[in-house]
């Protein structure tokens, strides 16, 4: 699946597409197909996604989202060396999921 | 919008701007266009007979139209020296120190933003080639 | 250290000012990202993988105990709770918000800082010697003229958009401390043979993915002249390099392409007009600022006996200070690199803490290093248990200065947008693997790279690990023989790379060979270079 991602142009925070805004959650994610520069343009005009791309994911068994690359994991759970500051520092597993 | 911002008193030349090596082919011609990667030196001997250089800015990151305003001004050079292409009001403060005195933007600027940029800095630090006093300068008593 | 008069803060007021004006035509959407990049690099604020990343300018790495204090203030109030110190004695906050960012540059001016021209294509933050003041073996302090290369810098309006980036460095002394060779414009302090002081001046270092050392340019500088010389260097540079590829734009690559003959040449010429302008900076400024920079009221008649019954500290004594100037003093070195932790992060409290033992035991003076650690120039040798003491109970007394697990490393893949692969577990998994081992194998400088922007150094290293990419996946490249010191050279790859354990396996087989072939006191970096990589090469591959 393909899916769209950027930074909070105020915060700077790493947020997904959802279909009707964005989301701190990659799990969140919708699959744009083929509009992925037409919804950007949009999202970039109106100040609300900075630096945005899109990146191929696949969907998990447990209904997760996993992007291919290993540095989009890395965005969309945090730095692996400080497992407290990222979106899940409860979850042992989240750091091998990056990797 | 600003189109053009021109801080000259005199009139504006409306002799359109040739290439350099038209112009130095062509005794008769005053006004001149320098592209980024032009040597701007070789313009010196003609200097007299120049009213007017437009400097070129083809991307805003690329400041090498900075050096060539400054040494044309470094060779006494007074007439005008005009800013052209990608070139973006919070950079208008530095392209004045260094010699500029007008700007046609690709993207016209507004002009508050122009009147910000270009009375914001109250010092500078050193020397360029405006007649602004250093810093250094009025620290130890000499007011320029 | 220096301290702003009326002139200095207006400059950094308004240019708070200018950046909120700046950043919030960004946040309305008349400046595109495109227009705003540069202008907000200029700032030091950087987009990263999680968040806008903030470089704060520690000029010439040196800080007093109310702006140490703010710093960890705004890592409370800004960040998550801690900084991260660069190798160009930078600190970095990792989690900053666009619209809170112009507050944050206002709270930094209250203590007259700033992150003025810390990235972007700009002359970046001067660095020197993180001993200066202090050390026994410097000609003078290195720092008035730091500060007043700063003052040339800032806002200079010809060259705020270069080529590429420009990195200055300064130092006083025949050791190098702060990597002279490997930047973009240095000059070393010398007397000439009529005792006159003057600049030996280098140009064309750099690392990044083509790396170069520098060359010296000139062997003799009276320093009256440093601003002409130095304008004459960047617009040589300005004026003739690429700008077509990004990659090929800093000045060691139009150094290289010239040939340092014709640049050398260039640069005299573009000299010689500098000086009839006439705008060179007098004495009479450098006077003033180098009243700042007046020892400290150094005590005398003091203790120079240290009491080494507590193995601990005596081992830490041994490794983390060193010679200072003053009799009864003593320079400490404070290692941010704890076995087993992220090589120069710190936590607001342990800032706390560090200013409070800068105000208390060294003169309110504290400096950062290029290798991500900190220093305390002046503190007496009597004072010496008690800091210590108080380091060790915050978790800052490791004892590894310069050795195998003093490592340097850039925040890599877990940080940086830029990175191929994670830097940080690769130190953390090293410095655990080595532990206890420091003193067997001696000075090792291992430095680590998460990308080819080489922000790790590994170019310099004696050992450098280099993350890349292999197919999406991590892998990392081993190389030996680099240095940053006075006998710099650049570290050869040794072959095909390795995973993650992999690497680790490396630097261990790697020191292995040393240890195995090493003779009379050499350091790692000595038998390399008397042996050669071939040994390496076959025991790291066989």
């Amino acid at each position: 699946m393909r899916i769209l991602t950027g930074n909070d142009l105020k915060t700077g925070l790493v947020i997904w597409w959802t279909g009707q805004d964005w989301s701190l959650h990659v799990e969140d994610a919708v699959d744009v197909g083929g509009d992925a520069e037409s919804i950007l343009a949009q999202e970039d005009a109106a100040c609300r996604v900075n630096g945005g791309y899109s990146l191929e994911a696949e969907r998990e068994a447990g209904g997760g989202i996993r992007p291919l690359h290993i540095k989009d994991r890395v965005r969309a759970l945090g730095p692996t060396v400080r497992p407290d500051l990222t979106l899940k520092p409860a979850d042992p597993n989240a750091g091998s999921w990056v990797i | 919008m600003l189109d053009v911002l021109r801080l000259r008193d005199d009139e504006p030349t409306d002799e359109p701007a040739v290439s350099m090596e038209a112009f130095l082919d062509q005794s008769n011609a005053s006004s001149v266009r320098i592209e980024a990667g032009d040597d701007v030196r070789q313009l010196l001997p003609a200097l007299e007979r120049v009213r007017l250089v437009e400097i070129d800015f083809p991307k805003l990151r690329d400041g090498r139209g900075f050096s060539s305003a400054r040494i044309l001004r470094e060779a006494g050079y007074k007439g005008e020296i005009k800013a052209t292409g990608d070139v973006l009001v919070d950079l208008i403060f530095f392209m004045q120190r260094c010699g500029f005195d007008s700007f046609a933007p690709d993207k016209p600027f507004d002009p508050e933003d122009a009147n910000n940029a270009l009375t914001r800095w109250p010092h500078v630090y050193q020397h360029a080639a405006d007649d602004r006093v250093p810093i250094w300068k009025l620290r130890h008593g000499d007011k320029g | 250290m220096y301290r702003y008069d009326q002139y200095d803060p207006a400059m950094v007021d308004t240019r708070v000012e200018e950046f909120r004006d700046q950043a919030r035509r960004r946040i309305e959407g008349k400046l595109t990202d495109d227009q705003f990049k540069p202008l907000r690099l200029k700032n030091g604020l950087y987009l990263q993988l999680h968040a806008y990343m903030l470089r704060v300018a520690i000029p010439y790495g040196t800080l007093d105990s109310r702006q140490t204090r703010k710093l960890a203030d705004i890592a409370r109030k800004y960040d998550r709770g801690y900084g991260h110190f660069t190798t160009r004695q930078n600190i970095q906050y990792n989690w900053i918000k666009l619209e809170e960012a112009a507050d944050l540059l206002g709270e930094l001016a209250t203590v007259e800082m700033h992150a003025i021209q810390t990235s972007g294509e700009s002359i970046r933050n001067v660095s020197a010697d993180q001993y200066a003041g202090a050390a026994a073996d410097e000609i003078m302090d290195a720092r008035p003229w730091a500060e007043m290369l700063r003052q040339m810098t800032n806002f200079i309006p010809e060259f705020s958009y270069l080529p590429r980036k420009f990195k200055i460095a300064v130092i006083s002394s025949d050791t190098d401390r702060a990597a002279l060779r490997w930047h973009d414009g240095a000059v070393k302090i010398v007397r000439n043979d009529t005792g006159e002081i003057g600049f030996e001046v280098y140009a064309g270092g750099g690392m990044g993915r083509t790396p170069f050392i520098s060359f010296r340019i000139r062997e003799f500088l009276p320093t009256g002249q440093i601003f002409s010389y130095l304008q004459a260097i960047l617009r040589v540079w300005n004026r003739h390099a690429r700008r077509d590829n990004i990659h090929k734009q800093r000045m060691k690559i139009l150094v290289h392409e010239l040939g340092e003959e014709e640049f050398r040449r260039q640069v005299e010429e573009e000299f010689q007009h500098f000086l009839t302008l006439g705008h060179d900076f007098p004495q009479e400024e450098y006077d003033r600022i180098a009243a700042y920079f007046a020892p400290p009221p150094f005590e005398t008649g003091l203790a120079e006996d240290i009491d080494r019954s507590d193995p601990a500290f005596a081992l830490w004594f041994d490794r983390q200070t060193a010679a200072h100037k003053a009799p009864g003093y003593a320079i400490v070195n404070i290692s941010l690199k704890p076995i087993g932790e992220i090589p120069g992060d710190i936590s607001a409290e342990q800032m706390d803490l560090v200013a409070d033992l800068a105000e208390r035991y060294s003169f309110d003076d504290l400096r950062a290093t290029h290798a991500q650690n900190l220093v305390l120039p002046h503190v007496r040798k009597a004072d010496l248990y008690a800091v210590w003491k108080a380091l060790d109970d915050a978790g800052l007394a490791a004892a590894n200065l310069d050795l195998i697990t003093d490592i340097i490393a850039c925040p890599g893949l877990d940080y940086c947008s830029l990175a191929n692969a994670r830097s940080i577990p690769v130190a953390q998994k090293i410095s655990e693997r080595f532990a206890g081992r420091e003193a067997e194998i001696g000075e090792l400088k291992l430095k680590i790279s998460g990308c080819i922007n080489a922000c790790g150094h590994h170019h310099a290293g004696n050992i450098g690990i280099l993350g890349v990419d292999k197919k999406g996946t991590e892998n990392y490249q081993l190389l030996l023989g680099g240095s940053g010191a006075e006998d710099a050279s650049q570290a050869k790859i040794t072959g095909p790379g390795f995973d993650e354990d992999g690497i680790v396996n490396a630097v261990e087989k790697a020191t292995e060979v040393y240890l195995a072939r090493r003779q009379d006191g050499e350091r790692f970096l000595d038998t390399y270079r008397r042996i050669g990589m071939e040994p390496f090469k076959e025991a790291l591959y066989a």
